[in-house]
C-alpha cells in the first residue's frame, strides 16, 4: 500500500478529480481520438495551432485516474511549445516511464516528474501515454491534412 | 438420513500449491478465476508424471511409449465424454479451446450451409469469441448477424429471443454463463424454442463448467465448447461437443497429419470422427492435464462446488452492497460465481492496480465483452470471480480492500 503513494500521488489525485483544459474544442486545427481498446480508455484531443506553437490544447473522453491526470498536465505543459519541443517532451517523458537511465537529449520533464512512478507499474505505462500518443496523432493529422490542402 | 459431508474448503486450498504465495507481501487472494483458474497439484502432478514417464506422440507408433500416451490423450477424452455426459467419445473432439471449437463450428458447420440473407443469432452478453467468428462467417457468405438484447439486470430477453428466432436463422449460438456477468441463462429453452424451429444450438460453456454440472443430452444441444484452463486445467485444450450426425456431415476443419485413412496425389480418406479434426499432433500433455482436473472435479461433485460458490456469490453480493457508490454490474434472477462492479469516480484500472497491491487478483477492463459494457454505459468494469477454493475471508479482504480504494480517492 505504501508504495502506491508513488503512484496515487495527491496532485495525481488532484488532476484526475479536476482535469484542467477539459473540454471540446470548436474548430480545431488538429483533432485525434485515442482509445485503449484492452481498457476502455477513451481520449480525445483538440489543437490550436499558431505559427507552429501550440497555442491551446484540450481534451475529453474516459479514462482511468493516471491516464485522466496525465492528459490533464499534459495539456499544461504543452502550451506555448512549439512542435519540436512538443516532441522532444513526449520522448522525454515517455523514457522517463520506461527507461533506467535518462538520454542525454532528454529535456527537463518539470511538474510531469510527478508521474514518473508509473514506471513501477509496467501495464499502467499505456495509461499515462495515451493523452500523448494521441497528441501526437492530432498534430500529425493537421499536417496531413494541410498536405492535402 | 445424513447430510452430506460439510464442504471443506481448507482441505481444497492446500490442492493448490499457488494459493500459499504472497503477493507485495500480502497472503495472495485470487479472485480472477473467470479469467484462468489455478491448478491443483493432481493436475500439475499429472502433467509431470506423464513427461516424465510416458511422454510420446500418439496414434503412430507400435512402442510401448507411444501406446501409453495415446492411452493418456484418451482417458482424458473419456473424462470430457464423462463431464458433459456426451453419448460417446467420438463426439469429443479436442481444440486449443473454446475459441478454436466456435471457429471449427463457425468455418465447417455453418460456412457451408449459409447462403446470402441466412441469420446466425447470437445475444447482447456474449464473449468476442462467440461474435467474431460469426462476424468472419457472415462476411464470407452474406448472411446475417441477429443479436437478442438483455435487460438492465443482465438477463436474456426472452420475446425478443422468440420474435429473433425465425425461418431464415441457420444457427444459435448462446454463452451459457456469461463471462461479463455471471448471468446463467435458460439454455434448456433456448435449445427447445431453436429446435421447434429446426435451429441447431451452439452453447459456450467457458463458464458454466467449472461451476455447475452440464449434460448435453438432457440439454439436446448440438454443440457445446469449452476451455479446459477455466476448469483447472492447462492452457491450450479445450473441447468441441458436436452430436455424432452434425460433426460427421461437416467437412474437416483443417488437413494435415493425423486427421487421415490415407493419403494419396489422386485423393484423400478422412479419418472417422473425432480424429477428422484433430490434425497435426495435439496438446497430448494438455489432455492429460485436462483429464486430471476433471476427475478432481468430479471427486468434490460440481453439485458441492456451485453450493460453495453460490454461497460466496450470496455473501459478496451483499457485502458488497453496503458499499456507498459501488454499483453492482448484472443482477439476473440466476446468477454463476462472478460479480461485475463499478465505483463512483474510481475507475477499475485503479481499482485493480489499488487492490493488488494488497495481494487481490481481480480483472478489470472490458472483458472481451465489449457490446456489455455499451450495453450498461461503463467503460469497464471490476470483476471479482470465484472457485472452489475461494472463502467467505477472501470476500472480507476484497470489501476492506475496496474500502481502502475509496480511501484513498476521497
Amino acid at each position: 500500500m505504501e508504495n502506491l503513494r508513488d503512484l496515487y500521488q495527491e496532485v495525481i489525485l488532484d488532476h484526475n478529480r479536476n482535469p484542467r483544459n477539459f473540454r471540446k474544442m470548436e474548430k480545431p486545427d488538429g483533432f485525434a481520438h485515442g482509445n485503449n481498446p484492452l481498457c476502455g480508455d477513451q481520449i480525445d484531443i483538440y489543437l490550436k495551432i499558431r505559427d507552429g506553437i501550440v497555442e491551446d490544447v484540450s481534451f475529453d473522453g474516459m479514462g482511468c485516474a493516471i491516464c485522466t491526470a496525465s492528459a490533464s498536465m499534459m495539456t499544461l505543459a504543452l502550451k506555448r511549445k512549439t512542435e519540436q519541443e512538443a516532441t522532444a517532451l513526449f520522448e522525454s517523458f515517455h523514457h522517463c516511464l520506461t527507461e533506467d537511465e535518462p538520454h542525454p537529449e532528454d529535456v527537463p520533464l518539470g511538474k510531469l516528474e510527478v508521474l514518473a512512478g508509473v514506471k513501477e507499474y509496467p501495464v499502467r505505462v499505456k495509461c499515462a501515454t495515451l493523452a500523448w500518443h494521441t497528441f501526437l496523432a492530432a498534430l500529425k493529422h493537421r499536417q496531413d491534412s494541410i498536405s492535402t490542402e | 438420513m445424513s447430510g452430506a459431508a460439510p464442504y471443506d474448503v481448507t482441505a481444497r486450498r492446500l490442492d493448490f500449491p499457488i494459493l500459499g504465495r504472497s503477493v507485495h507481501g500480502q497472503p495472495l487472494v485470487y479472485l480472477d478465476n473467470a479469467a484462468s483458474s489455478q491448478h491443483p497439484r493432481q493436475v500439475i502432478d499429472a502433467v509431470g508424471h506423464f513427461y516424465e514417464h510416458s511422454y510420446s506422440n500418439i496414434h503412430r507408433g507400435v512402442h510401448l511409449l507411444s501406446q501409453e500416451a495415446t492411452l493418456a490423450y484418451e482417458t482424458g477424452r473419456l473424462a470430457a465424454r464423462g463431464l458433459l455426459n456426451a453419448a460417446c467419445s467420438h463426439e469429443v473432439v479436442f481444440t486449443s479451446g473454446a475459441t478454436a471449437s466456435i471457429n471449427l463450428v463457425a468455418q465447417s458447420y455453418a460456412r457451408p450451409r449459409l447462403k446470402a440473407g441466412d441469420e446466425i443469432l447470437i445475444t447482447h452478453m456474449e464473449h468476442h469469441s462467440n461474435i467474431v467468428p460469426w462476424q468472419m462467417v457472415c462476411e464470407q457468405t452474406g448472411a446475417v448477424l441477429k443479436v437478442v438484447p438483455i435487460n438492465d439486470s443482465g438477463e436474456l430477453e426472452m420475446d425478443a429471443f422468440e420474435q429473433l428466432l425465425n425461418e431464415r436463422t441457420r444457427l444459435v449460438s448462446v454463452v451459457h454463463v456469461s463471462n461479463a456477468l455471471g448471468t446463467v441463462n435458460p439454455v434448456e429453452r433456448i435449445v427447445e424454442l431453436a429446435h421447434e424451429q429446426g435451429v441447431p444450438v451452439l452453447l459456450d460453456g467457458a463458464q458454466a463448467v467449472p461451476h455447475l454440472p452440464v449434460d448435453v443430452q438432457a440439454l439436446d444441444c448440438d454443440f457445446y465448447v469449452f476451455s479446459g484452463h477455466k476448469i483447472y486445467g492447462p492452457t491450450g485444450i479445450g473441447v468441441l461437443y458436436g452430436k455424432e450426425a452434425l460433426l460427421n456431415a461437416m467437412p474437416p476443419y483443417q488437413g494435415g497429419g493425423d486427421m487421415i485413412l490415407s493419403v494419396s496425389f489422386k485423393g484423400t480418406t478422412y479419418n472417422n470422427l473425432p480424429y477428422k479434426f484433430e490434425a497435426g499432433t495435439p496438446n497430448i500433455a494438455g489432455a492429460v492435464g485436462l483429464g486430471a482436473a476433471i476427475e478432481y472435479v468430479q471427486s468434490i461433485g460440481l453439485d458441492a462446488i456451485a453450493a460453495h460458490e453460490h454461497e460466496l456469490l450470496r455473501y459478496a453480493t451483499e457485502r458488497l452492497k453496503e458499499i456507498k457508490g459501488l454499483r453492482i454490474v448484472g443482477e439476473a434472477a440466476n446468477k454463476a460465481g462472478l460479480i461485475s462492479f463499478v465505483l463512483d469516480r474510481v475507475h477499475p484500472h485503479d481499482i485493480g492496480t489499488i487492490l493488488d497491491s494488497q495481494g487481490i487478483a481481480i480483472r478489470t477492463g472490458h472483458h472481451c465483452a465489449q457490446p456489455v459494457m455499451e450495453r450498461y454505459g461503463v467503460p469497464a468494469t471490476a470483476r471479482a470471480s470465484f472457485a472452489l477454493y475461494n472463502t467467505r475471508n477472501e470476500v472480507d479482504a476484497l470489501v476492506e480492500g475496496i474500502r481502502k480504494v475509496i480511501g484513498m480517492f476521497e
